[in-house]
C-alpha cells in the first residue's frame, strides 16, 4: 500500500516537473507546404501516395447436409490509399436455389487509428427475400492479440435499427495449417418475419475452419459451422417451417488477391 | 539471340562489345582490359555456369582507372535459379559493370537511357555537386527514354562505393554496380588481390507486387512464425511453459510479432553475390599467403547480411569508402547500401567459404575464394533466426510482462543515462529540433520508451554466438575528422512506421505529409535517431558525410549509411558544406517508397 502511494506520488511529482519544463517540441521535418518545388514535377517517392486494390473470400464454401449441400460466401474488395479507401461487402446463402441472408455493403472507409477503420455507408439486403435499404456506419480493425473485429450499426428506410458484429482469430498451428474460429451476429430492433429477422439477437453464423495455405492467396479449408436463428427470430422461422439452426460439415476455399 | 528473342533494342551505334560499355579515356576496350588482367591483380577462371547471360561479375577491377565511361541502360532478360526477370541493367549485366576511377580526377559518365521509361543513376556515397546526385525530383528531373544524361564531378575522395538507379524500383530489379576509387597517395590496404563482393537479392517477383502482398499482409513472406508447432521448443527455452506463453501473449496484445525480421525473406529471394545464386559458386583465386582484399558491398533491396569466411580472420580497413583502424573479426553485418573492406589472408591450399546468410536466415548468398577455379568449400549451417525482444521494442531491458511502475522507474535511470551521454561535450547551449515522442496513429505502431544506445552492440541474432562480431563502436577512423567545430544544432528523428498497414516515416509521417529538414549552408549539425520500430534501419543521406559518434571522439568515423538499430538511440554529425536539395532515407528500398524519406534542403 505505502509503495503504491509512494509510487501514485512519485508519479505525479514527476508529472508536475513535467508539466513546469514544457517542452517546446519541433519537428524538423514538419509540414511545410510549398516549401520544396520537384524539380520536373517528380515526386523522388511515389508508392506512399499509391493506391491498392485488394479483394478477399474469406468463405467459399459448401455446407454438407443429408437433405441438400447450402453453398456460403463472404468477402469483400476494396480500394484505396492508406487513409482512404472504399468497400464492398458481400455475403449471401444459396440453399436450394434460394439465395438468404445476402447482405451487400458499400463503405467508405477511413483510418482513423493504428489498427481501426471508420466505414460508412450503405447496406443492402439483396437476395430471394424482400429488398431493404439501409444506412451504415461502424468500425473494423484489429483488437489487441490481434483478433480481427467488425460491428456495423445499420438504420433502414423505415426507421428501424440493426447491427453486425463479426469477428475472427487466426490460430498458427504451424505456418500454413491455421485454425480460424469466426463468428458473426445480427441484431434488430424490430422484427421482420418476411426476412426471417427477429428483434433482438436475431441470427448467427459461426464457423470453425482449418485451412492450410498452399500459398498465401490459396487455402482450402474444411469446417464446423453453425447457421441460426436466435430467440424471436428462432419462432419466426419455426412458424414458417424453416429449420431453426443447423451445424454442418463444411469444405471451402479462402482465397484472396 | 536471347536478346532478339525478347526483343531488345538494337545496341546503338558504336556498340561493338559484348557489355555496352567501354572506357575511352587510355583508349582501353572491354575486350583488351580483359586480356590485360593477367597483370595480377585477378587472376580468374569463371566457372561454367557463371558465364550465363545476364548475370555474371567477376568481381575483378578494370585494370586501370578511366575518366569517361559510357553507360547504357537497357533491358536485359536475366534468369537466375529458375527466377526470370526483364530486369533493368548496365551493360547487360547484374550486378552492372565495375567502375574503377582515380580520386583527383574528373569523371564523365554518359548513361544512355533505352528504356521505356525514365531512369537515373545515383553515385551511392560520392560527394558530387546536388545536380549530379542522380535523384529525380531532387537532383533533376531524370533520363528520359531515349536520352542521353552526362554527369561530371570531381572525385575528392577513395574506396569502395556503388551505384544504383533511383528511379521507379529499378533497383529493386538490377540496376546497380561497384565504383572503385584508386587513392592518390599510396593505398595502405593494397592487396595481392582485389575483389568486390557484391551482395544482393534476385527474384521474379515484381516491386509492386511485393507491396501490394505487403499491404494486405505485412507478415506475407514471414514462414517462421511462432506456432502451435513451435511452442514445446520456445517452452524449454524460456524454461517453462508459462513463460513462454507469457512472452507470446506480449507480442500479441502489442498486435506485433518477435519473429517479424525480414519483411521480405528468402521464400521469393535468392541472394546472390557477385550476381551469383549460391549454387553457381562465385569463385575468387588466390595463391597460400597471399594477402586478398575483399570489398564488401551489400547492394540488396531489403536484406542484412552477416558475413564470415569460416577459418579466416577478417581484417576491417574500410567503412563506407573511408578508412579506418584495422579490427580484426570473424563476422561482421552489413546494413544494406554499407560497404565494408576486409583484408584475409588464407594460408593453407583450400577452398574457403565466403557465407553471408541474410538476417533471418532463410538463405545465404555463397562464394568461395579458391586457390584452384571451380573449388568448394564447405558450407556452414545457417544460424537460428533471431527473435525480437523487449530491447528491440524500446523499453531496455524490461522482460515481458513487467508492469509499467517497472517501467517508470527504469525510465528514470535511462534520464540519467541520457545526461551523462549529453554531459560530456559541455557545450554552449544548443538549438534541439526535438519533435517530442511520435504519436500512436495511423502511420506509427509503438514508441521506444527506453531507446539504448546499441553501437556496441552488433545486433540482433549476432550477440554471443561465440565469434567476435564487428560492431560501430569498434570503427576508428585512420585521420582525425576535417571539422572540428561542434554542432551548433541537434536535429532529432524519430523513425516509425505500422507493420500493420504496412506505413513507413519519420516522426509518424510519410514522405508526403512532411516538410523539408531545412540547413543553412556550412552549418554543423548532430542527428539524433530515435528507432521506434522493431526493425533495423539503413539511414542513407545523400551528399554529405554522416559522421558516427561512437565514442571515438575526433577518429570517429565517415559514414554514408547507418544502421539504426531496433529500439536505439544513437547520433551523428553532419557538416552542411555543399547546396542542393538532398534524399535522407532509409536504404530498405520498400521503407523508403512507403514513406521513409525526407529531402534535405541545404541552403
Amino acid at each position: 500500500m505505502k509503495a503504491a502511494l509512494a509510487t501514485a506520488l512519485f508519479l505525479v511529482g514527476a508529472g508536475a516537473a513535467h508539466a513546469e519544463d514544457s517542452p517546446q517540441y519541433h519537428a524538423a521535418d514538419a509540414p511545410v507546404p510549398g516549401a520544396v518545388t520537384h524539380l520536373g514535377n517528380i515526386m523522388p517517392v511515389m508508392m506512399d501516395q499509391s493506391s491498392w486494390f485488394h479483394g478477399i473470400l474469406e468463405q467459399a464454401e459448401g455446407r454438407y447436409a443429408p437433405s441438400g449441400t447450402d453453398f456460403r460466401w463472404d468477402g469483400e474488395v476494396w480500394y484505396g490509399t492508406d487513409y482512404d479507401r472504399l468497400w464492398i461487402k458481400s455475403e449471401g446463402t444459396l440453399e436450394k436455389g434460394r439465395l438468404s441472408d445476402g447482405q451487400q455493403d458499400i463503405l467508405y472507409s477511413r483510418a482513423i487509428s493504428t489498427y481501426w477503420n471508420l466505414q460508412g455507408g450503405v447496406r443492402v439486403d439483396l437476395d430471394d427475400g424482400p429488398t431493404r435499404t439501409w444506412g451504415a456506419f461502424g468500425i473494423q480493425g484489429l483488437a489487441l492479440y490481434q483478433f480481427e473485429f467488425q460491428a456495423t450499426g445499420y438504420v433502414s428506410d423505415r426507421g428501424r435499427f440493426g447491427a453486425r458484429v463479426e469477428g475472427s482469430y487466426d490460430f498458427l498451428l504451424t505456418n500454413r495449417l491455421i485454425l480460424q474460429p469466426q463468428a458473426e451476429f445480427n441484431l434488430y430492433t424490430k422484427s421482420d418475419p418476411s426476412r426471417l429477422a427477429g428483434a433482438g439477437l436475431s441470427d448467427v453464423d459461426a464457423g470453425l475452419r482449418l485451412r492450410y495455405e498452399l500459398w498465401r492467396k490459396f487455402a482450402p479449408y474444411v469446417g464446423v459451422t453453425y447457421s441460426g436463428h436466435l430467440t424471436q427470430a428462432r419462432r419466426i422461422a419455426r412458424d414458417q417451417g424453416e429449420k431453426p439452426g443447423s451445424v454442418r460439415f463444411s469444405l471451402g476455399i479462402r482465397s484472396w488477391f | 539471340m536471347v536478346r532478339a528473342l525478347y526483343g531488345f533494342p538494337a545496341p546503338f551505334p558504336g556498340f561493338q562489345h559484348m557489355h555496352s560499355f567501354s572506357s575511352h579515356a587510355r583508349g582501353l576496350t572491354r575486350r583488351r582490359f580483359v586480356t590485360s588482367l593477367g597483370a595480377g591483380a585477378c587472376l580468374i577462371a569463371l566457372p561454367q555456369q557463371a558465364k550465363a547471360e545476364g548475370h555474371a561479375s567477376s568481381g575483378c577491377l578494370p585494370a586501370m582507372p578511366s575518366n569517361t565511361w559510357d553507360l547504357k541502360v537497357s533491358r536485359t532478360h536475366v534468369s537466375l535459379d529458375g527466377k526470370s526477370m526483364h530486369a533493368p541493367s548496365i551493360g547487360g549485366t547484374v550486378p552492372g559493370p565495375i567502375l574503377r576511377w582515380k580520386q583527383g580526377e574528373t569523371v564523365t559518365l554518359n548513361v544512355r537511357n533505352t528504356l521505356d521509361e525514365t531512369t537515373s543513376i545515383h553515385w551511392h556515397g560520392i560527394r558530387v555537386p546536388s545536380e549530379m546526385d542522380g535523384v529525380p525530383g531532387l537532383s533533376f528531373a531524370g533520363i528520359p527514354p531515349g536520352e542521353t544524361f552526362t554527369y561530371r564531378f570531381r572525385l575528392h575522395q577513395s574506396g569502395t562505393y556503388w551505384y544504383h538507379s533511383h528511379s521507379n524500383m529499378q533497383e529493386a530489379m538490377g540496376l546497380y554496380g561497384a565504383i572503385v576509387i584508386d587513392p592518390i597517395r599510396p593505398d595502405p590496404n593494397a592487396c595481392d588481390r582485389d575483389y568486390v563482393v557484391f551482395l544482393g537479392e534476385w527474384t521474379d517477383v515484381m516491386p509492386h507486387d511485393i507491396v501490394s502482398n505487403l499491404k494486405m499482409q505485412d507478415d506475407y513472406y514471414v514462414f517462421r512464425q511462432r506456432t502451435a508447432a513451435s511452442f514445446p521448443k520456445e517452452a524449454r527455452e524460456a524454461g517453462s511453459a508459462m513463460a513462454a506463453l507469457k512472452n507470446r501473449l506480449a507480442w500479441s496484445r502489442m498486435n506485433m510479432a518477435a519473429t517479424d525480421i525480414a519483411d521480405v525473406s528468402g521464400a521469393i529471394y535468392t541472394y546472390t553475390l557477385n550476381g551469383h545464386a549460391p549454387d553457381m559458386n562465385w569463385n575468387g583465386l588466390f595463391r597460400p599467403g597471399e594477402r586478398v582484399r575483399l570489398r564488401f558491398i551489400n547492394g540488396a533491396t531489403m536484406t542484412l547480411f552477416d558475413v564470415r569466411i569460416p577459418g579466416l580472420e577478417m581484417l576491417v580497413v574500410q567503412a563506407d569508402g573511408n578508412d579506418v583502424e584495422p579490427v580484426p573479426v570473424d563476422e561482421f553485418r552489413i546494413g544494406v547500401a554499407e560497404t565494408y573492406d576486409v583484408i584475409v589472408q588464407p594460408k593453407e591450399d583450400r577452398a574457403y567459404t565466403i557465407f553471408a546468410q541474410s538476417e533471418d536466415r532463410t538463405g545465404f548468398a555463397r562464394g568461395t575464394l579458391a586457390p584452384r577455379a571451380g573449388m568448394s568449400g564447405l558450407i556452414p549451417p545457417m544460424d537460428p533466426r533471431p527473435v525480437r525482444t523487449m530491447v528491440d521494442m524500446g523499453m531496455g531491458d524490461m522482460k515481458p510482462g513487467e508492469s509499467m511502475d517497472h517501467m517508470s522507474m527504469s525510465g528514470m535511470d535511462m534520464k540519467g543515462m541520457d545526461m551523462g551521454h549529453m554531459g560530456h561535450m559541455a557545450m554552449p547551449k544548443m538549438e534541439v529540433d526535438d519533435p517530442g515522442p511520435p504519436p500512436l496513429n495511423v502511420e506509427n505502431q509503438n514508441v521506444a520508451m527506453m531507446p539504448m544506445d546499441r553501437t556496441g552492440s552488433p545486433g540482433d541474432g549476432l550477440e554471443n554466438n561465440g565469434r567476435r562480431v564487428l560492431n560501430y563502436k569498434q570503427l576508428r577512423a585512420t585521420r582525425p575528422g576535417a571539422d572540428p567545430r561542434p554542432p551548433s544544432r541537434e536535429i532529432i528523428l524519430h523513425l516509425t512506421g505500422n507493420m500493420e498497414r504496412y506505413i513507413w516515416g519519420f516522426n509518424g509521417r510519410k514522405f508526403s505529409e512532411s516538410g523539408p529538414i531545412k540547413l543553412k549552408k556550412g552549418e554543423r549539425v548532430r542527428f539524433t535517431l530515435i528507432n521506434d520500430t522493431m526493425m533495423e534501419h539503413p539511414i542513407h543521406l545523400h551528399g554529405l558525410w554522416s559522421e558516427l559518434e561512437n565514442g571515438q571522439g575526433d577518429y570517429r568515423p565517415y559514414k554514408h549509411t547507418i544502421v539504426s538499430q531496433p529500439g536505439s538511440r544513437m547520433s551523428y554529425l553532419v557538416t552542411a558544406d555543399v547546396p542542393g536539395m538532398w534524399a535522407y532515407h532509409c536504404h530498405l528500398l520498400y521503407h523508403m517508397d512507403l514513406g521513409m524519406f525526407r529531402t534535405v534542403l541545404v541552403s
